[in-house]
């Protein structure tokens, strides 16, 4: 399933979308250290296409999709212990 | 100069673009269906599968169920299709500006000039198939060659996800060998004339002396046999990317509707005939145009159809005088009534003209015309800004089946041809 997730994101001057945080739905917020490809990509796994960003999150690495106007995961982001 | 042309086709479009936003329904039987209730209940797209149990384009609902009782029906979302079309479109132009659309699905794209940029045509014919797939969840054919024709040919001769080169080496084995059918612009009609005349390979029509094919199908003859020879020189025509590409020159603008219900009185007909040519005279206003002449497009419940035009002294683009021309065309040709119910009705405006070109006048012009070119664009006003249903004529009111169609809004026209010169 597409879970949709709040996202904090940075906007530059000239368009260029970089997100920094995820706010998951019990309320905690996961920073984003690395966003290391941003792509058009259409997602294998729960369909749709966006701007997919590979992502890493407290050493993880992880797809977050941008399909205007909604951020969404494919599934959890990390499993916190 | 030898030209590099690829023809893209995307496999299954309607079909495919479902199961790429849904991927629980790939690898399955799947169709894309019209409403039932509204009488559009036929397959518009199927999926790979769904061919796979000869199910048809065309066919009705209950017929294709018959032939896969598995079947998935998934109503036509035809925004989320123009959302692929357009990131497809969006792809193609990284390669090169010369971009003509064919429909929705299909495109031709000159790279002769960008080829040895990007390692030649055929890498990025790989490379477009590539990143379709990866950026889309959609598959392509692409047919490479140096003419738009046997590019398209190519698309068609393996299909889904494929390429196919056709070159001066292998067109003779390739598309020579091949029935005459498959050549563009063949279609039942030409290609039963063809058969009687004993040509059925594209190679036969190549080699027929011209003066047999010019005598039998005239100028279009000529037009074949260049086809078939891949002599086709005919350019690739860039469109816009903002009008999405389905912008060309405009000859006509035309509406139709299957109505929900067969039409056998003239009330309903009248109604249906007014809906119609609503729509169309606000989309000449829009365009900035007046047609000469107007004409409907009938259909029995029979399935029969004909059509029939009429051409004004004037041009207009009025919804009144379209309207009743379309009228006077469809009560001079049918009883309207239950002897031969109507299933579909069409209105088309063509003979274009600007409305800055100048129109003669007459002396005895009627003032009401200046009313009702008034009326007709405060009715466009209040349209723009509050919807098209926001002020109907009584007449559509007659008949609720149709008071909640917008016409204008939900059909969409792709202008599609490649004779348009």
């Amino acid at each position: 399933m597409k879970r949709y997730v709040q996202v904090i994101a940075s906007h530059s001057e000239d368009g260029q979308v970089t997100p920094l945080a995820i706010k998951w739905e019990d309320g905690r917020t996961f920073d984003i250290d690395y966003v290391k490809e941003a792509r058009r990509a259409t997602s294998l796994k729960v369909g749709g296409t966006g701007i997919r960003y590979l992502v890493t999150v407290s050493g993880k690495d992880t797809y977050l999709f941008y399909e205007n106007p909604k951020w969404f995961v494919e599934e959890k982001v990390v499993e916190m212990p | 100069m030898r030209r590099w042309i690829l023809h893209v086709d995307q496999n299954s479009f309607y079909a495919s673009c479902e199961q790429a936003e849904h991927p629980e329904l790939r690898g399955k039987p799947l169709v894309v269906g019209g409403s039932e209730e509204r009488r559009h209940g036929i397959v518009l797209a199927r999926s790979l599968e769904a061919k796979r149990y000869g199910i048809v384009t065309a066919e009705a609902l209950w017929q294709a169920r018959n032939k896969c009782p598995d079947l998935i029906v998934r109503p036509a979302n035809f925004r989320l299709y123009m959302k692929y079309s357009s990131l497809a479109r969006r792809i193609y132009y990284d390669y090169t500006d010369l971009v003509e659309p064919f429909g929705p699905d299909e495109a031709w794209l000159d790279v002769t000039h960008s080829a040895y940029l990007n390692g030649g045509a055929e890498m990025i014919a790989q490379e477009i198939s590539e990143r379709i797939r990866s950026e889309l969840g959609l598959s392509v054919s692409i047919g490479v060659s140096w003419n738009k024709v046997f590019a398209k040919f190519g698309s068609d001769y393996k299909k889904p996800d494929a390429i196919t080169h056709i070159n001066e080496d292998n067109y003779q084995q390739i598309v020579w060998q091949s029935p005459v059918r498959d050549l563009l612009y063949v279609g039942r009609a030409t290609e039963r004339k063809l058969h009687v005349l004993g040509i059925k390979t594209i190679g036969e029509l190549a080699n027929e002396p011209a003066e047999t094919l010019l005598k039998c199908f005239g100028k279009v003859g000529g037009i074949l046999q260049t086809f078939a020879r891949g002599l086709d020189d005919s350019p690739v025509k860039a469109y816009d990317l903002e009008s999405e590409g389905v912008n060309r020159i405009i000859k006509s603008y035309g509406n139709g509707l299957t109505a929900p219900h067969d039409i056998s009185n003239p009330h309903d007909a009248k109604a249906l005939i007014y809906m119609l040519s609503e729509s169309v005279a606000q989309r000449l206003r829009e365009g900035f145009v007046r047609a000469r002449t107007i004409s409907i497009g009938v259909r029995g419940n029979d399935l029969e159809s004909y059509t029939r035009q009429t051409t004004l002294s004037m041009p207009t683009n009025s919804t009144s005088l379209v309207a009743e021309a379309a009228w006077q065309l469809l009560a001079a040709n049918e009883a309207l009534d239950d002897n031969h119910p109507l299933r579909s009705l069409s209105v088309r405006a063509s003979d274009l003209s600007l409305i800055s070109d100048p129109v003669q006048l007459s002396f005895w012009s009627d003032e009401r015309v200046a009313a009702r070119e008034r009326l007709d664009n405060a009715i466009d006003d209040l349209r723009r800004r509050f919807g098209n249903t926001c002020i109907q004529r009584g007449i559509e009111l007659y008949d609720d089946s149709l008071r909640q169609v917008d016409i204008k809004r939900d059909h969409v026209l792709h202008p599609v041809g490649f004779f348009y010169d």
